[in-house]
């Protein structure tokens, strides 16, 4: 009981934090998966997604809001990929890696710009924001139903994935590129929607993860989406379940690692674990065998 | 008509263009006074030199060697921090550890060398350290790279990246604060008096980097680049020349490191982050991937836009232009556009994979004239060319269209037509996880 | 081809540039202030308001008599993006632009950093709220107009020790100069007072302050001690409504802003900061910035959305006045003569008491108002004058 009395609230607040970026992970799992490439704006979008809705809530109701950010993200995420990845899918990869890293630039400037360097408060939604006591621990509502949405949504996006046709076209798609276009796939279909699916989750993740942690700044999407990376990568790069394995467990050893006290550690202790994982079993938890196929 | 230089015309065009650069630095560091809008002039050579440097590194390791290495901005923290604190004057100790009892490390490599053999172990304390902060980064990036470089591609990236971040990380621990100043600045260390300094180091390096590629080792980190198979194949050890390219890379961001510490005279981690190691990368590819003079360019370019020349765009007015856009941020906005236009356009960068020839500088201003004579004929002739592949774009469209409607037609009048196998039966037959 | 084509069209534009550069001379009347502050990044807010003052000080007094000749007095403002790293170029910058004197900065982190481009340039520079001392200790050029961190932390000990605190928790933020050293001598006067402390620190770009607060609660500590940005500031205040953390936060003077007081209105913590000016103090002054403000959308923006003055402002304000006071006494806009005007200048009249400065540069201080964050209102109440002894 002692122990638990003491660690409670870390890992509650590393499970929220798991979730959230369970969120922004599967974003980098499915599009890594399909097009092999690491993308780099994708902590940005999620950014600009928790930007926007400040700038929404000024004048629009919530739900509403919440809504337009989400369409807000998916409109973003197809326009960079149609605009700096389509052009470049014959190119060699590294190229697209670098289209990827200055669209982030570019995302992350303007959004310094924008704000002017300031940091916004996100607004408060009420029914997330409100403290809740669990046993010995008080915390926020949004800690208690991050898992349970994130889980929700990991479900829903995997009978997606397995029972339905564009599902089935994705998987296809991520297991052999070419000849899945030889065999009549639309591959920029797949590609958008995959988009889709990946920044309308991020955007979902953003309101979770700003609702707890009510900063904004054109910064603050590059450590989570970093953390989720590797989240993805720990999990076995282009699988959906293990993404959101690798996010909790992430989120709940960085919240334990604070709380033993080696609090410099916290962001590098993220990477440490990358790198074991790298070294052991490059493929990830569930990843498959043959990761460099290009 | 074009023209070839023999090499000794070459070779005495570099070497005046060379010592031009140099007395032009020299002189200018000398004679501008500070107040003078031109000693940003200085100001970005300087850091430009640095950033050549460091950009040439990245580019033996990405651009030649095809290893996608994200740790740079690692490898020049440590490079900083190791030059910083062996060369901090033992008086300033105290006020510089304040926090940690003057530290340690009580001495400096400049003192100790300065009081043995005078002005002379002055240099040279400025050298030793230098040379010293690129070995012990070698050092690391060697053990680093045992582990590190059997990753592939973006893979390798992101693990470099992981280890740049547990750098800084490292660097900021306050159990070493003794050493490192925890992850508080160190300063009042030892610098140049010279803006030539930090030129003259980063050139002597960028040539030794650009002997080591017309060696056989150079010859080798291209092959692996081009073909890993095929390069094995001919009797390359892989794994030890990717170790070769990736150790001599971080030597020489560790020295790029050093005099970065040296330009700032402060140092601490916190700006090492991953984005200014995709500032450099950024660097790279405007230069050019493959290319060193181009990084060598690029950085002089990126660092004058970014400090100089585009600096009115935030302050509201600009080459005389002014607006309401333009303010703080602006500028950042502005080159980040710049750099996403290079690289879906350009992607090639500003030279390519070629490096400098004196030949083709030569008759590149040779053919102006022509070229400007010929310039409306061949823009017409692009322009007529374009609306061609246009109108061929939009018949095959109404071609396509009409197929359509015709096998629309056929099928509602029931003709039989070719069926394609539905997709998913074929997925099936690709599908493991559905066993 | 093509490329080269890029390439002269870049170099081009660097020509224009150039020119561009070489055509802002300096005219005789004018007299330029370089102002050295963050517009972005950690401390963008904080620093925008202290430009506030300066900019507020100009309009009501934009020229100033030197010998027998009146100069226009222009603000030239570089932003220094709170980064130690770009600090250097910022400053290098602002001197290139033939400032007579730099004013600034809000962070001490950034003006440690570029201490040795003005000591180059023999550019007098005057620090507002940056309260480090090694900002002036070894610069013979720096000086400043705010008190200083072990004085502050060692007010910050006092008050909390005298209001039955005896175990601390302390938080700073790694690589952050100004947190960094006022939790170490906030931490070396409670210790000598008696009180205990758990000292931690959080990386760069976090936003996660969950476990901080449930590290302090683990610890059963009686007081919150971060004297961080504002930007990390407002996060703290919100996990600790979310957790309950039932101690008060007490800061030092960068949480005297109205980011703070927004982020803790109506909710239920307790923040005590230590500061330079309390509003109130020079009625006029308020009443005269206030209506200002009122009157340009852009500074009610950059005061973050409201009029509510920061003690920063007041002293950007101040500093704007001392720079006039060193050119008077100087009798001239060359750096050189006003860094050697300086030394000996006594300023009275001005909104945070009156200035002079002692054998490092520092102004000699003595005070600083404790304030408390009235949560229901999200005000800022005076609660006393605390001096260090």
């Amino acid at each position: 009981m002692g122990f638990l009395h003491t660690w409670l609230p870390y890992i509650l607040a590393g499970i929220a934090v798991g979730g959230q970026y369970a969120l922004i992970a599967i974003g980098y799992t499915m599009v890594y998966g399909i097009l092999r490439l690491i993308n780099f704006a994708h902590g940005d979008i999620f950014m600009w997604s928790g930007l926007i809705m400040v700038y929404l809530i000024t004048t629009l109701p919530l739900w509403v809001s919440i809504v337009l950010v989400i369409l807000f993200a998916i409109i973003l995420g197809t326009t960079i990929e149609k605009i700096a990845y389509r052009p470049l899918r014959t190119a060699p990869r590294m190229s697209i890696m670098i289209s990827a890293i200055g669209v982030s630039y570019l995302l992350q400037n303007f959004a310094l710009y924008i704000t002017g360097g300031l940091t916004k408060t996100y607004p408060a939604i009420a029914l997330l924001q409100r403290a809740v006591s669990i046993g010995p621990a008080t915390t926020k509502m949004v800690t208690i139903i991050t898992p349970f949405l994130t889980i929700l949504l990991v479900f829903l996006l995997v009978m997606l994935i397995q029972h339905t046709k564009i599902g089935m076209a994705m998987r296809a798609v991520s297991r052999d590129f070419e000849t899945s276009s030889l065999m009549g796939i639309d591959i920029n279909r797949v590609i958008t929607v995959t988009f889709v699916i990946g920044c309308g989750l991020a955007a979902i993740g953003s309101v979770l993860f700003f609702s707890n942690y009510t900063g904004i700044n054109p910064m603050s999407g590059a450590m989570p989406g970093l953390k989720a990376f590797v989240a993805a990568v720990f999990g076995g790069i282009g699988s959906v379940p293990g993404a959101v394995l690798g996010a909790f467990v992430i989120g709940i050893a960085e919240n334990i690692v604070k709380g033993t006290g080696w609090t410099t550690f916290s962001d590098a202790f993220t990477f440490v674990l990358l790198i074991i994982i790298l070294m052991v079993k490059p493929t990830g938890l569930f990843g498959e065998k043959d990761i460099d196929k290009v | 008509m074009k023209i070839q230089l023999n090499n000794k015309i070459k070779a005495a065009l570099t070497t005046i263009s060379i010592a031009l650069f140099l007395i032009l630095v020299f002189v200018g560091d000398n004679v501008i006074s500070s107040g003078s809008s031109w000693r940003m002039l200085i100001t970005v050579i300087e850091k430009g030199s640095i950033f050549a440097l460091v950009a040439a590194s990245m580019n033996l390791l990405n651009g030649f060697t095809g290893l996608f290495s994200l740790g740079q901005a690692g490898f020049m923290l440590m490079g900083a921090y190791t030059y910083a604190i062996f060369t901090i004057p033992s008086a300033s100790h105290d006020a510089v550890y304040q926090y940690f009892g003057g530290g340690i490390i009580k001495w400096s490599i400049v003192e100790v060398l300065e009081s043995k053999i005078g002005v002379v172990g002055h240099y040279l304390g400025l050298f030793i350290p230098i040379i010293f902060a690129g070995i012990l980064v070698a050092i690391v990036a060697y053990l680093i790279g045992i582990p590190v470089l059997r990753l592939k591609s973006d893979y390798l990236a992101i693990a470099t990246l992981g280890f740049a971040e547990i750098l800084r990380a490292f660097f900021q621990w306050n159990t070493l604060g003794p050493v490192t100043n925890g992850s508080n600045v160190l300063r009042k260390y030892t610098t140049y008096h010279s803006a030539i300094f930090p030129v003259v180091i980063a050139g002597i390096c960028i040539t030794i980097i650009l002997l080591l590629l017309n060696s056989t080792y150079g010859r080798a980190f291209k092959a692996i680049r081009d073909d890993e198979i095929a390069a094995e194949a001919m009797g390359i050890n892989l794994f030890k020349h990717k170790e070769l390219s990736f150790v001599i890379s971080s030597f020489f961001a560790g020295i790029s490191g050093s005099l970065l510490a040296m330009f700032q005279s402060t140092i601490s981690a916190t700006p090492f982050t991953t984005q200014m190691t995709y500032e450099i990368l950024l660097i790279v590819v405007i230069g050019g991937i493959g290319s060193i003079s181009g990084s060598i360019i690029g950085a002089f370019l990126f660092i004058a836009c970014s400090e100089w020349w585009l600096r009115g765009l935030d302050s509201g007015s600009w080459l005389g232009i002014s607006s309401d856009l333009m303010r703080s941020g602006f500028r950042k906005v502005i080159f980040a556009i710049m750099i996403m236009l290079v690289v879906l356009f350009y992607s090639k960068g500003i030279m390519g994979d070629k490096e400098f020839s004196w030949n083709r500088f030569v008759n590149w201003w040779l053919t102006r004239p022509q070229a400007i004579k010929n310039w409306p004929n061949k823009l017409k002739s692009k322009l007529v060319s374009k609306k061609k592949a246009r109108m061929a774009k939009s018949d095959a469209k109404a071609r396509l269209k009409q197929e359509k409607a015709d096998s629309d037609y056929k099928k509602a009048s029931g003709t039989p037509l070719f069926t394609p196998l539905p997709i998913s039966d074929q997925v099936i037959v690709f599908d493991k996880e559905g066993k | 081809m093509k490329k080269f084509t890029v390439l002269s069209l870049i170099l081009l534009l660097a020509m224009t540039a150039f020119v561009g550069c070489g055509g802002s001379g300096s005219d005789e009347d004018t007299i330029r202030i370089g102002v050295f502050e963050p517009a972005s990044g950690d401390n963008g807010a904080g620093g925008k308001q202290e430009v506030l003052g300066m900019q507020y000080a100009n309009s009501i007094q934009p020229t100033v008599e030197i010998g027998d000749k009146e100069y226009n007095v222009e603000l030239v403002i570089v932003d220094n993006e709170s980064d130690n790293s770009k600090a250097v170029t910022a400053a290098q910058n602002l001197v290139s632009k033939d400032v007579s004197i730099v004013l600034g900065s809000y962070g001490s982190g950034v003006s440690i950093a570029a201490a040795d481009t003005f000591s180059e340039a023999g550019m007098p520079a005057i620090g507002v709220s940056c309260t480090n001392p090694q900002v002036t200790a070894d610069c013979d050029e720096y000086f400043r107009i705010c008190f200083l961190d072990p004085f502050q932390g060692t007010v910050l000990a006092n008050y909390a020790y005298e209001n039955g605190m005896r175990k601390a928790y302390c938080l700073s933020k790694l690589g952050d100069d100004y947190s960094v050293g006022l939790v170490n001598y906030f931490v070396e006067a409670f210790k000598n007072l008696g009180g205990e402390v758990v000292q931690e620190q959080f990386p760069d770009k976090n936003s996660d302050f969950t476990s901080y607060v449930a590290n302090a609660k683990k610890a059963g500590c009686d007081v919150f001690f971060s004297p961080v940005s504002t930007e990390a500031a407002a996060l703290i205040i919100d996990q600790a409504e979310a957790q309950a953390l039932g101690m008060p936060i007490l800061a030092g003077d960068t949480w005297d802003s109205n980011v703070i007081t927004g982020a803790a209105k109506g909710k239920n913590v307790e923040v005590v900061v230590t500061t330079f000016y309390q509003e109130g103090g020079n009625p006029e002054f308020d009443k005269g910035i206030k209506a200002w403000m009122e009157e340009d959308s852009d500074a009610i923006t950059n005061n973050g959305g409201n009029t509510d003055l920061a003690a920063v402002t007041a002293l950007g304000h101040d500093a704007y006045f001392v720079a006039l006071e060193a050119f008077k006494a100087a009798g001239s806009k060359d750096p050189a003569d006003v860094l050697k005007a300086l030394p000996s200048l006594k300023v009275t009249g001005l909104v945070c008491g009156d200035v002079s400065f002692n054998k490092t540069g520092d102004a000699n201080k003595s005070e600083a108002f404790v304030k408390r964050c009235d949560t229901t209102t999200g005000t800022w109440e005076f609660v006393k004058k605390q001096s260090a002894n």
